[in-house]
């Protein structure tokens, strides 16, 4: 029992940060922002020189391999940073559905090398989310569809057959899609059992992708107003030395110290397949989400006045962190599974039970 | 990162899984906070120590078995979820325990450790004043050296369990040119010393869960004294934080209740649900029950590996009281108007439990106190 990461799995993680907080400064986002797309081909080849795109495609498609729990740090360094990307769509979860269907093996020589290289941008449609993020630039869709009678499939479509609507944002370093055509046999990978098998497996995996940000983004957002604390002064000291303020920021500690395990376990749980994994992921998301927004609202009281400008960076991240709550699965969603995990004979309670 | 417990953890397991089973009291024991229910449970202590159970992570010549960290919670687990009744002298174990086991003489620790196992001595703690609660270093309890002894003069309050208790340890000013946290002696105090007067205070439950404590010339002997004269401060809070963040309250005491609370809340459910926010909070008790159990895990995998406890264990005391807090709450409005009948037994734990829940954000040092040190040391905001 070791509820630990390694020495490798950290050092990993610091390395990214690093990279990102050379090369992903909010001035720099505030520039793509006002890109055509978005989206910058310098930050992606950066990127995918420093291996992030294929971190996760097994080695033999030229990636490194890795798991889930080593993702769960990683999407909390693209949270804190907040990338105007899709990496973790395209790197971790798609990745994954490519992966998981069995059979397709002439896809996965076709695409994931282009992961791993960072020159294909994959996005995913679930029906949990209304709309795709990432679909305007994406070489390949992998949409999950309700098909005849319901049932969940999975096609695979080349980005350029695909008419996109795009929808805006509150969030400026969002790009949102639908994709209104019918999808029929033509494009088609997968159905039945196994569709719904690997859709499940997806959401799993794309909301644990979306818990990290959360509490990266929370962690960002206390940074940020404990350096305006610090600094601001009033009544002749920092803001930071009176204990409303105090106060307001510990709790955002509170709320990060106890959603970061939770995400570590629900990625723990998705990468070795446990029987109460939906429970434990919907808790990550809840918890990582509450964080986020608790470290929102502190944070933009803290900073007064002008947290609700434009100009200060807080904006940048307070809106991802509204956004991405409800992306994969919303609140409501995620209690519900909850609710049904608990609600059963078999439910994990009580001392110990979830460690089993 | 690997979740599985190894053969010797999972022995360990098997191992005070088959004693609580056989030790653990069929029928409930009286409240402890009368004296016939603290019998009992002096009994049940006594007991437990005998098992080697007492205090799993001391050594074994001084009572406990010598276990790490892992071990404990899985004792915790085991013991809660067995039921098995709640434990009485956690005051002394853990935070005179560990201080003794880090500052304590060889003579100190082989006096007082194993009888402290055994219950033989029941502890009161003797922190804080009328006019020390929050801010401690504001102490003016006196213990003046005399030869080989202290005279001790003044008064401690909010003194748990101290009615029925035989020795006390507290922080007293030994100088008294001092201020603040200088000059404070930490002394061992045997209640039945000549000058000392006990007057117990009712709590919330109506029960005599603590008291009031004053002290009119007492001697102390000063081989009573825990390290230095003067450093009484340092050595206090030398294991507090450890104390107060992880081991005071163990995850899976929480993660039972919240499990109790789902059971009321599905044999409840079609008037529960009425009021759409109560399976709200059934989930909360859930999740953060579970978040706590995991954060503990963390922690103490940190700890094995050379890590040390900081300032971040006061994030523990907030989100633990505010839990123990948020999961009675839930309990009382599920059972609504009925929860005010005290003897109903469906309603008397969980409103016992609920009045004891009121106390949690102000005792081991107000969840104020516990924001301050988060902004100050784990922030780094500067003083108020």
């Amino acid at each position: 029992m070791d509820f630990t990461f390694n020495e490798d799995q950290l050092a990993l993680r610091d390395s990214v940060s690093r990279f990102l907080m050379k090369e992903a400064a909010p001035e720099l986002l505030r520039e793509i922002w006002k890109t055509g797309g978005g989206r910058s081909p310098e930050l992606r080849a950066k990127i995918a020189a420093q291996g992030m795109t294929g971190l996760s495609v097994p080695e033999a498609y030229g990636g490194l391999g890795m798991g889930d729990v080593d993702w769960s740090l990683i999407t909390e360094e693209i949270g804190y940073y907040s990338i105007p990307d899709s990496l973790a769509d395209t790197a971790c979860v798609a990745t994954g559905v490519l992966c998981a269907v069995p059979g397709a093996e002439a896809l996965r020589q076709r695409w994931l090398p282009k992961i791993a290289d960072g020159s294909a941008r994959v996005s995913v449609e679930h029906p949990v989310n209304p709309w795709v993020a990432d679909a305007h630039m994406a070489d390949l869709v992998l949409a999950f569809r309700a098909g005849e009678g319901g049932a969940v499939e999975l096609h695979a479509v080349p980005g350029a057959d695909l008419q996109r609507s795009a929808m805006a944002s509150i969030d400026a370093s969002r790009r949102l899609s639908t994709l209104p055509q019918p999808l029929g046999a033509a494009t088609r990978l997968l159905g039945g059992a196994e569709a719904q098998a690997v859709a499940a497996e997806t959401l799993d995996r794309a909301a644990i992708a979306v818990a990290g940000q959360l509490v990266g983004l929370a962690q960002r957002m206390l940074d940020l107003s404990v350096d305006y604390a610090a600094q601001r002064k009033q009544f002749g000291k920092p803001i930071g030395a009176f204990q409303a303020v105090k106060h307001h920021l510990a709790d955002v500690v509170t709320k990060i110290e106890f959603a970061r395990p939770v995400l570590y376990r629900a990625a723990l749980a998705l990468q070795r397949g446990e029987h109460h994994r939906a429970a434990l992921v919907s808790h990550a998301k809840l918890a990582c989400g509450d964080a986020a927004w608790t470290a929102a609202r502190k944070g933009i009281q803290v900073h007064g006045a002008s947290g609700y400008t434009w100009e200060v960076d807080l904006q940048m991240f307070m809106k991802r962190a509204w956004v991405l709550d409800a992306a994969w699965g919303d609140r409501a969603f995620h209690k519900a599974r909850l609710a049904e995990a608990l609600l059963r004979d078999d439910a994990p309670l009580g001392p110990a039970a979830t460690l089993y | 990162m690997d979740l599985d417990f190894t053969p010797q953890q999972q022995a360990f397991r098997a191992e005070v899984r088959a004693w609580l089973r056989d030790n653990v009291p069929k029928k409930p024991l009286a409240s402890y906070d009368t004296r016939e229910g603290f019998e009992q449970h002096r009994a049940w202590e006594s007991n437990l120590a005998e098992g080697g159970y007492s205090s799993v992570i001391w050594p074994k010549e001084l009572g406990g078995r010598g276990s790490d960290l892992i071990e404990w919670l899985i004792f915790e687990e085991e013991y809660h979820a067995a039921d098995a009744p709640m434990r009485i002298n956690q005051n002394g174990i853990l935070l005179l325990g560990s201080t003794l086991m880090e500052f304590g003489t060889a003579e100190q620790k082989a006096r007082f450790l194993p009888r402290m196992a055994r219950c033989d001595d029941m502890w009161a703690q003797g922190w804080s004043e009328p006019n020390a609660g929050s801010d401690m270093a504001n102490i003016v309890s006196r213990a003046i050296r005399d030869g080989d002894a202290y005279v001790v003069n003044g008064q401690k309050t909010w003194s748990t369990r101290a009615v029925f208790a035989n020795w006390l340890f507290g922080l007293f000013r030994s100088d008294p040119q001092s201020a603040r946290h200088h000059g404070l002696s930490y002394l061992l105090v045997p209640l039945d010393a000549k000058g000392i007067t006990i007057r117990p205070i009712k709590a919330l439950n109506g029960k005599q869960a603590f008291a009031e404590v004053f002290f009119d010339d007492v001697r102390v002997s000063a081989e009573n004294r825990i390290g230095e004269e003067g450093q009484g401060w340092n050595v206090a809070m030398a294991t507090a934080g450890f104390e107060r963040g992880l081991l005071l309250r163990s995850p899976a005491r929480f993660q039972r209740t919240a499990q109790r609370l789902v059971q009321l809340y599905r044999r409840h459910q079609a008037t529960a649900d009425r009021d759409p926010s109560i399976r709200d909070g059934v989930l909360k008790a859930w999740m953060d029950a579970e978040a706590y159990n995991l954060v503990s895990y963390h922690t103490v995998g940190r700890l094995l590996k050379g890590g040390r406890v900081g300032a971040e264990a006061s994030t523990n005391k907030i989100f633990w009281s505010e839990l123990d807090l948020q999961m009675h709450e839930t309990a009382i409005r599920i059972l609504g108007a009925r929860a005010e009948l005290i003897d109903d037994p469906e309603v008397h734990d969980w409103l016992e439990g609920f009045l004891f829940a009121q106390a949690g954000p102000i005792y081991a040092g107000t969840n104020e106190i516990q924001r301050n040190i988060i902004a100050e040391r784990v922030l780094g905001l500067p003083k108020s």
